[in-house]
């Protein structure tokens, strides 16, 4: 899932200095699953912004705010207000936005911070696990990130830094390459850890990424 | 004679650290350096150390060379990318500096700029790997070199580490890639070096124990509760809290610890890391009689 959290609200505002009228968009996945752009965050958003003398037009929670048809789709739904409005705020991943953005003439302002890649441990509290760093290490580490969870992405082990198991950038953090280790040794796999790591190859991960299933005949093993 | 053949020959060696100044007078520096010409067999010169901005680790490494010092340039990975730290490699063998030690090198959130990007695309052990190419003629990439530099590769290793076959594990890939020597952190207690030699002793590698002489108890405590890897004994710390001269105290602790190494013949030689008080270091070694 995509981690996102609302921008302070001031920001926001700093935007919309010259709108007068606005729409407000969400995202029915992660949005909603981390409280940052779901129906309740619009219709409290849109009472602070009334607050603060803005006209909110239209409000809308696209079914996913980075699928490109169904955003279309949607927004048809409240054509009318957008073609009124001075102004989007799309409370979505920084992937929504833009999928919003391609499609209306007016600005379209970001209402979250996009913060990671996470898993959803308990309800309201999210980890970061993946880095999508396009060469997936994990079958050498036991099920458990060092490109993510490593503070310095390391590959062949920890640096001397570890204390009590823990990070020296981020005490609350568990060492991941500790981590590894155990869960290696459980596994009977630390023979795993003895060979040399060549450093990442980042032309594979040379951004904009893009993938085509229809040109490069699918995804999944042949 | 230099350091890497008395390594090899079997000496005793001590190596003593230097930082860079954060600015460009090299004043202290080069007075510390003379203070230690002929007495110790090379100084690191640390590379941005603990993450902070001052001139560079090749920078000072060719200061200490023009004043007549064997350096041993610190490199980390934190800094630069492949194609910088190969580059660096290269001008410093231009320059003439042969002594190496790669370091995957401190977060930047320790430092005094934390909002930096960390590059880290390389780690210690890939560093010696792209070293030791470079030795061989070639770049990363297998690209020819017109001219091929000679490094004394070296690396660091945390003595005290739980779990400690971690450590030994990555010991071991660096000797693979090239590691020839070993500077440990700061150790305290001689059972802690002893344990650790135990566990290498069939790694053939010349190891060269940390020595941080104190200057005061505050500091020993200061390094127990924040610094990974170091462990300054109760009774050290007793020492320290009784005695009246404590910067003395502090070397007569360090002498006694590098006296007892050499004896025995724990290690194959001491790094002292002065910590800013590199003026202290010639006293130290007087006080160890060599």
């Amino acid at each position: 899932m995509i981690i996102s959290q609302n921008k302070p609200f001031e920001e926001i505002l700093g935007f919309l200095k010259n709108s007068e009228k606005i729409v407000l968009t969400g995202c029915g996945e992660c949005a909603s699953a981390c409280n940052s752009g779901g129906e309740a965050e619009l219709i409290a958003i849109k009472a602070k912004l009334e607050d603060a003398g803005k006209q909110v037009l239209a409000f809308i929670v696209p079914e996913t705010s980075c699928n490109y048809l169904l955003v279309r789709r949607d927004l048809k739904k409240i054509k009318e207000s957008i073609d009124e409005a001075d102004a989007i705020v799309s409370f979505a991943c920084g992937d929504g936005v833009q999928t919003v953005a391609k499609q209306v003439k007016i600005p379209v302002y970001p209402g979250n911070n996009t913060l990671f890649i996470g898993e959803v441990e308990r309800v309201g509290i999210f980890s970061e696990a993946c880095r999508a760093c396009g060469d997936c290490v994990l079958g050498l580490t036991g099920g458990i990130c060092p490109v993510t969870r490593c503070a310095k992405s390391l590959l062949n082990g920890p640096c001397g830094g570890a204390k009590e198991g823990k990070c020296e950038v981020n005490p609350e953090n568990d060492c991941a390459w500790i981590l590894i280790y155990e869960k290696l040794k459980e596994l009977d796999q630390v023979y795993k850890l003895t060979e040399i790591r060549e450093p990442k190859d980042f032309s594979k991960i040379a951004y904009p990424r893009t993938l085509n299933l229809r040109n490069s005949g699918g995804g999944a093993i042949k | 004679m230099n350091f890497k053949e008395k390594l090899e020959r079997g000496d005793f060696v001590i190596t003593a650290e230097m930082a860079p100044p954060k600015g460009i007078d090299f004043n202290h520096i080069k007075e510390c350096a003379r203070a230690l010409k002929g007495r110790v067999d090379a100084v690191n010169v640390t590379d941005f150390q603990s993450a902070v901005v001052r001139a560079s680790s090749l920078g000072g490494a060719k200061i200490l060379l023009d004043e007549g010092l064997e350096p041993i340039m610190q490199i980390t990975g934190r800094d630069r990318n492949r194609i910088a730290i190969q580059g660096e490699l290269l001008s410093a063998a231009a320059l003439g500096i042969q002594n190496v030690l790669a370091l995957t090198g401190d977060h930047p959130s320790i430092g005094d700029h934390p909002e930096a990007r960390g590059v880290f695309d390389m780690d210690s052990v890939n560093i010696l790997q792209a070293a030791t190419k470079l030795m061989n003629g070639y770049d990363m990439n297998g690209h020819e070199l017109s001219g091929a530099p000679q490094f004394f590769l070296g690396a660091s290793v945390t003595p005290l580490y739980d779990p400690l076959e971690l450590q030994i594990i990555k010991i071991k890939k660096k000797i693979q890639a090239g590691a020839k020597f070993f500077q440990t952190q700061a150790v305290f207690d001689i059972k802690i070096i002893k344990d650790f030699m135990k566990r290498v002793e069939n790694l053939n590698i010349k190891v060269l124990v940390g020595v941080i002489p104190l200057k005061s108890a505050g500091m020993a405590k200061y390094m127990n509760n924040n610094v990974p890897g170091i462990c300054v004994p109760d009774e050290i710390i007793d020492r320290m809290q009784k005695a009246q001269d404590k910067t003395k105290e502090g070397l007569t602790i360090a002498a006694e610890f590098i006296q007892q190494i050499r004896e025995e013949k724990i290690c194959d030689g001491v790094h002292v890391m002065a910590i800013g008080a590199e003026e202290n270091v010639a006293t130290l070694l007087d006080m160890c009689g060599f």
